[in-house]
């Protein structure tokens, strides 16, 4: 399945009934270098809008947004020490969680990836 | 030929004018290096005199250390030059403006300062019996009238010591109201321009927060507090909101918003960070305010900023004023009574607890009490007036160059910018905070409020004169039409003539060192370092 993204700048891929969520690479440009990272405990029952992760960068600290209903299987340990991923590779293997959706027809409401970019380049 | 020119050029020659050469102390002129105290520290001197211990029995139960401590020893005129050449590299509102958006950085007036040495009032100690300072209850009590009057409001808590804590204090007496109403809400609504200790505070006291999105003009619309509120019936604890708000301007809805979560069974709770724009102008009570905490430390002139410490007394309207914490100032027959544990409490009091362990800061409150007194009512209301009136100088003398997100209307106390100027000029609202540095300026709030991309926020606050406001924006035009002429390497990489360049701030955050190490060569304590 192609990926998905939120308004609030993350992408989703899923596998299975698993969604991978990080954020965007326009988002991480925004954010500036990041300096922090605090990720979920797994086992986190999430609802679409609770914050999932928090993300701080030189400039300010925001919220990584659970884009979808479901319960958080695993945090990616790695950015906790080196946060600095996120600027380097944000759709790749700085992916923040995984999570086990609890509807998998809820990805229906997220933007593709010609939508989202319509919506990045109109702000 | 006069005599003066024999061997003694009374001009500078062109060569020294322009030369940039390397110093061998790396010092430059007045601007010193100064090392840390613990590299210019030894053992073998020491600034006091101290007499040779007799004998005596240590009672430390074999506590007693086995090693000198490493601490830096140093004598008299050595401590004093240190923190002198220190304190010359400050930049403080006694060196110049100090636009910092939010933090109202006026001028801290001298007579405060001549008031707060009192002996009655600087060589007081919390312990002393309150039977031997009543001058100083008086004093307090007297602020606390003014800032009850000021504000329109039934009771004031003096303790809390600066902005947060006085949140802090508010939102309890909000949650002990509710509990003693038997109901435990637990949703307080947050604007999403609010300070960022607006939801901290909230998160602390366990409660969810929920934002609300600032409308097109930059101001909080009554219609989404009211959608809120539905979507959370009967869960609503509060709002925290603040007027005017981080965008320097007036939430003209106040009223309408604060009906709203009162017919909801919530309390509104208003950051006071900017009261300086609307003293003697209007009353938070008479706005439908429950409690808002008051900065001494900003809107009435007592130092910060360093100089501190701040203090965040927390005024509170007739349904919280039972909740205040202790100790609190009770008005008796013939003067004012401290309050200061529950055995004292009488007919509906319930402190929901104590946030410091004294009484506030005394010091504070005598410079508060001395700008507010020196002042007069008139003279609190022309600096509110003079506060708006140079914010909106600054801004109608830079709104041709650079953007206002939300148009050219009239702002409060503080003017905000967005960094859409800057488009295409490759420099970021960070670099051109940092060239500001360069042209002898403190730099405005930047990349605050979130809600504006590339924020900078400009708070001149009444202290400033026209002149220096002059100054101050034809310093900005120049410094803008330079960004616009593409000279980016007046930026890029500044400051170039502070005392170090541009820090590298994620290195800093992600590797911070906290902690000064002793170099392994350096086994004996060195006289001097670098």
């Amino acid at each position: 399945m192609s990926t998905r993204y939120t308004e609030d700048h993350e992408w989703i891929t899923v596998e299975g009934d698993v969604a991978t969520v990080g954020i965007t690479d326009y988002a991480q440009q925004q954010l500036g270098d990041v300096v922090f990272v605090e990720l979920p405990e797994v086992g986190r029952k999430v609802s679409k809008g609770d914050e999932a992760a928090v993300v701080e960068s030189v400039k300010a600290a925001s919220e990584v947004y659970a884009p979808l209903d479901g319960e958080i299987v695993e945090a990616n340990g790695v950015l906790a020490d080196e946060p600095g991923k996120v600027n380097e590779d944000p759709e790749g293997a700085a992916w923040f969680v995984k999570i086990r959706l609890a509807d998998i027809s809820q990805i229906d409401s997220l933007m593709d990836e010609a939508a989202y970019k319509a919506f990045v380049e109109g702000i | 030929m006069s005599m003066n020119t024999q061997g003694r050029p009374s001009a500078p020659s062109e060569t020294a004018i322009t030369s940039e050469r390397a110093t061998f102390t790396g010092n430059k002129a007045l601007a010193m290096e100064e090392p840390l105290l613990f590299e210019i520290g030894r053992m073998d001197v020491c600034g006091v005199d101290l007499d040779e211990a007799e004998d005596f029995a240590p009672a430390l139960g074999g506590h007693a250390r086995k090693a000198v401590p490493d601490l830096p020893a140093l004598t008299e005129p050595e401590t004093m030059r240190h923190y002198v050449r220190l304190s010359s590299k400050n930049y403080a509102i006694d060196a110049g403006l100090y636009p910092l958006g939010s933090c109202t950085m006026k001028h801290n007036p001298r007579l405060n300062e001549k008031m707060a040495r009192l002996p009655g009032f600087g060589d007081v100690h919390p312990l002393q019996p309150l039977s031997t300072v009543p001058g100083a209850v008086e004093l307090i009590a007297e602020l606390a009238h003014w800032l009850v009057t000021m504000t329109g409001m039934s009771a004031v808590a003096m303790s809390p010591k600066a902005g947060a804590h006085g949140e802090l204090c508010g939102m309890m007496a909000i949650k002990a109201a509710h509990q003693a109403a038997g109901r435990d809400p637990k949703i307080v609504l947050v604007p999403e321009s609010a300070h960022g200790t607006n939801p901290a505070t909230a998160a602390l006291l366990g409660y969810k927060v929920v934002s609300i999105e600032a409308r097109e003009d930059g101001t909080v619309d009554p219609a989404a507090v009211k959608a809120r509120i539905k979507e959370h019936e009967g869960d609503i604890a509060g709002i925290m909101l603040t007027n005017p708000n981080t965008c320097g301007l007036f939430e003209r809805d106040i009223i309408a918003i604060a009906e709203a979560i009162h017919a909801a069974d919530g309390y509104f709770y208003c950051d006071g960070a900017n009261f300086n724009a609307i003293v003697g102008k209007a009353r938070p009570g008479d706005l439908g305010v429950d409690a808002m905490h008051i900065n001494l430390h900003k809107t009435f002139s007592t130092p910060h900023g360093g100089g501190g410490p701040g203090a965040g007394p927390v005024v509170l309207s007739e349904r919280l004023a039972p909740f205040a914490p202790l100790p609190f100032l009770r008005k008796v027959e013939g003067g004012t009574q401290w309050v200061e544990t529950d055995a004292e409490l009488k007919d509906g009091e319930q402190p929901f607890g104590r946030m410091t362990a004294f009484h506030g800061q005394m010091g504070m409150y005598v410079r508060a009490l001395a700008y507010m007194k020196s002042h007069g009512a008139d003279g609190l209301k022309q600096a509110s007036e003079d506060a708006v009136l140079n914010a909106n100088y600054v801004r109608v003398g830079l709104q041709d160059l650079m953007s206002l997100p939300f148009g050219q209307r009239w702002c409060m106390h503080e003017v905000l910018f967005d960094d859409s100027f800057l488009k295409e000029t490759g420099v970021t609202t960070l670099d051109f905070a940092k060239a500001m540095i360069d042209e002898g300026y403190h730099p405005m709030t930047m990349y605050f409020p979130l809600v504006v991309h590339g924020a900078m926020l400009i708070e001149p606050t009444e202290s400033e004169s026209r002149s220096s406001l002059d100054l101050f924006i034809a310093t900005m035009r120049d410094l803008v039409m330079s960004a616009q002429k593409g000279e980016t390497d007046r930026f890029k990489g500044a400051p170039f003539h502070a005392p170090r360049g541009r820090l590298d701030e994620t290195r800093a955050a992600r590797n911070p060192v906290l902690k000064w190490e002793r170099p392994a060569a350096q086994a004996v304590q060195p006289q001097a370092a670098e």
